[in-house]
């Protein structure tokens, strides 16, 4: 593992190990934790809106802000495994498109079809295009920008072959389905629920996990890991698999949350989600970041816009703040690195 | 690698050269064209010449510069936002009166401008081009919709809009593809006969020993950016000519369709391999089998298909017959080796023979 690859909160760790933790080590990890400087942002952006306006925390504010950041936190807890495994999934945009037309379509042809089949059938739908992806990666070896890019436009095309003109739209779904995405639980949509549980399991998964450490790994250096018995190939191929699954779990609770789904759904969305996983401190080249980081910058790309809006800032500005806010991002990765690797240097220096 | 090395002293240069992956694509696209000229009653005529050019020209003007990016290693997805900002830039100067040539010099101007802020973040400060140009994507994109917001602004001087769209007497070749042809050929040039360009595969194949022999990696990679922009801000100039319309949303998209076809036309995402030549043939490529497929009446959306295939089949069949051919590479190799191994040990035999007596 080469130094740049160690991330602040590791060296803290081992110069913490020794030494009691104590409340200066605990604030010390805090504060530099890869997730912080997002966590900060998006906690000053909230705070900042709400003394702006009050009604940006109401009960209905909250509840939208929650319902608009959902789909963008799946996809991008998702999208962050395959990254940290130093790859990407630029198809999710279309696999998102068909499983929720896939939604649709089976509500439409089996009224009678229960809920809980409808996800289970839908997700593996989206685990076996994600599976697809993982093959041509792994068994190719070639590089997955390269093969999502293709596979995002021939998923799209399926769409629209599929779809043709044809739109679904929420009459066309039991209203229990869509309730999910307006009844609440202690002021917490349905869906929002359902999407935090999984960025649990996932970062138990990634965190605690053999096979998600195996990821890291990988990120950090495949040959390293081949080296090491990694099944790189193997672990990578989960990576895309697993990243479908919450794909197709997105698809279905966009089905759920918006009115219609057709063949342009989630068109381009996959560079917000990207964007997403970098901004929440998600190391493009793989190896570092965590997926709570990653659903934390989904929230605060998705929260910018409700702010903006009720800032009341001119619509047409939010796009190019969105721009300069993944900038800042990398920027602002770039030196916490460069200082990792010069604090890692005086204390290899201090005990050589 | 050494049977590449033993075969080429028997094969001719000629038999390489007509088995390259630069003339694979070439064969491709007159494949193409001769079958569609054939199949299709309507493909073989002078409007259709037109407007499979008109089409082609966006793609082609921004694959250009993207060949080289690709080939130091980077890349930039920020181009079709490039495009789009100077499009909006146009229409709102040309509704507030400027004289058409300013505007088409400002537009330029910011093209250079958006390129070089991401040269400087991504060579200056060490940033990744992925990251940082998915950034800029969103923040060009935004720029424009500042700019230009909801209008749409179609009051260009029509002899300019006329001219853009004029053919080459009655040939159906669009006039600017003129320029267009001096800027591929200006590209080619830099690429393959200068040491810059030789320069852009050492980067892409390894910057550390690039920057060892002398080359300012940094700058040329900044100037690469820069080019790139100012390629795409004419691009979306054109853009907006063609279509009469400058809005905010022009050419959007366009990033990955440029990269479908520079990949496909056989440059290493990893970099250090690629030419202009096969570049080109893959645009054609692609313009040729999606316009026969419209006028067969193959709706626009469905045609991606076509090119998301092309590019995985682009990608992984070289590596099946890599697989292949290093398979039986390597027996070969068992083979000489064990007849080696039973020469040096007859040799040892015999020399060791000879040492008792």
């Amino acid at each position: 593992m080469s130094a740049q690859e160690i991330s602040s909160t590791d060296i803290e760790a081992v110069l913490a190990t020794g030494s009691r933790p104590t409340l200066m080590t605990a604030v010390k990890r805090l504060l530099t934790a890869r997730e912080f400087p997002v966590t900060a942002a998006l906690v000053a952006l909230v705070l900042f809106t709400y003394a702006n306006n009050q009604l940006f925390l109401s009960r209905q504010g909250v509840k939208d802000l929650l319902l608009n950041a959902t789909i963008v936190i799946l996809l991008a807890v998702g999208q962050s495994i395959v990254i940290i495994s130093r790859n990407v999934d630029l198809s999710i945009g279309s696999i998102l498109g068909l499983t929720a037309f896939a939604t649709g379509t089976l509500f439409v042809n089996n009224p009678d079809i229960p809920i809980w089949a409808v996800f289970v059938i839908v997700s593996l739908f989206g685990a076996l295009l994600g599976a697809l992806n993982g093959l041509l990666v792994t068994v190719a070896r070639v590089p997955a920008l390269v093969i999502t890019l293709g596979t995002l436009y021939v998923f799209r095309g399926f769409n629209n072959l599929w779809a043709g003109p044809t739109q679904y739209f929420a009459d066309d779904r039991p209203d229990a389905f869509g309730d999910l995405s307006v009844d609440t639980v202690f002021g917490l949509p349905i869906i929002t629920l359902g999407a935090l549980l999984v960025v649990v399991i996932v970062a138990g998964f990634m965190g605690r996990t053999r096979r998600g450490r195996d990821l890291y790994a990988i990120g950090s250096d495949p040959t390293a890991a081949l080296l090491f018995g990694v099944p790189v190939g193997r672990r990578v191929f989960l990576a895309f698999a697993v990243n479908g699954l919450l794909a197709g779990l997105a698809g279905v609770l966009y089905a759920s949350r918006f009115n219609s789904v057709g063949a342009t759904t989630g068109n381009g969305i996959e560079l917000d989600v990207v964007a997403a996983a970098v901004v929440g401190g998600v190391a493009i080249f793989g190896g570092s970041g965590t997926v709570v980081g990653a659903a934390i910058g989904a929230m605060l790309l998705t929260t910018i816009t409700s702010s903006l809006t009720t800032l009341r800032v001119d619509k047409f500005w939010q796009q190019a703040i969105v721009g300069v806010l993944i900038l800042a991002a990398i920027a602002a990765d770039r030196i916490v690195k460069l200082r990792a690797e010069r604090r890692l240097q005086t204390s290899e220096a201090h005990h050589g | 690698m050494a049977e590449t090395i033993g075969r080429s002293g028997q094969k001719a240069d000629w038999v390489r050269l007509a088995l390259s992956r630069d003339a694979i694509m070439i064969y491709a696209v007159v494949v193409a064209v001769l079958f569609a000229s054939l199949r299709l009653e309507r493909f073989a005529s002078t409007l259709t010449v037109g407007f499979l050019l008109l089409d082609l020209i966006p793609v082609l003007l921004i694959a250009m510069p993207m060949t080289l990016i690709i080939i130091t290693g980077e890349i930039d997805l920020s181009v079709a936002s490039i495009a789009g900002l100077s499009s909006a830039m146009m229409g709102t100067l040309w509704e507030d009166g400027f004289p058409i040539w300013l505007v088409i010099v400002v537009c330029l101007a910011i093209g250079l401008i958006a390129g070089a802020v991401n040269g400087i973040l991504i060579a200056g400060l060490g940033l990744q081009s992925l990251a940082v140009t998915i950034g800029t994507l969103a923040l060009y994109r935004g720029l424009a919709l500042v700019v230009i917001g909801d209008n749409a602004v179609a009051s260009f001087p029509a002899g300019l809009t006329s001219f853009t769209t004029s053919k080459l007497g009655n040939t159906g070749i669009p006039t600017v593809m003129i320029g267009v042809m001096v800027i591929v050929i200006m590209f080619a040039v830099v690429l393959h006969l200068t040491p810059f360009g030789r320069g852009l595969y050492a980067i892409g194949s390894a910057a550390e020993a690039a920057s060892f022999v002398g080359i300012d990696v940094a700058r040329v990679k900044i100037k690469l950016y820069v080019w790139c922009g100012g390629i795409s801000a004419l691009t979306g100039i054109y853009w907006t000519l063609r279509f009469s319309s400058a809005r905010s949303d022009n050419a959007s998209g366009l990033e990955l369709t440029v990269i479908a076809a520079v990949l496909l036309g056989g440059v290493s995402i990893f970099g250090g391999k690629g030419s202009i030549t096969g570049v080109v043939a893959a645009v054609g490529l692609i313009g040729t089998i999606t316009y026969s497929l419209r006028l067969e009446r193959v709706s626009d959306v469905v045609l991606i298909i076509v090119t998301g295939t092309l590019l995985i089949v682009s990608v992984v069949a070289p590596r099946i017959f890599e697989v292949i051919s290093g398979a039986r590479h390597r027996r070969k190799l068992s083979t000489q080796l064990a007849v080696d191994r039973s020469a040096i040990t007859t040799h040892t035999r015999s020399t060791a023979h000879r040492k008792e007596e």
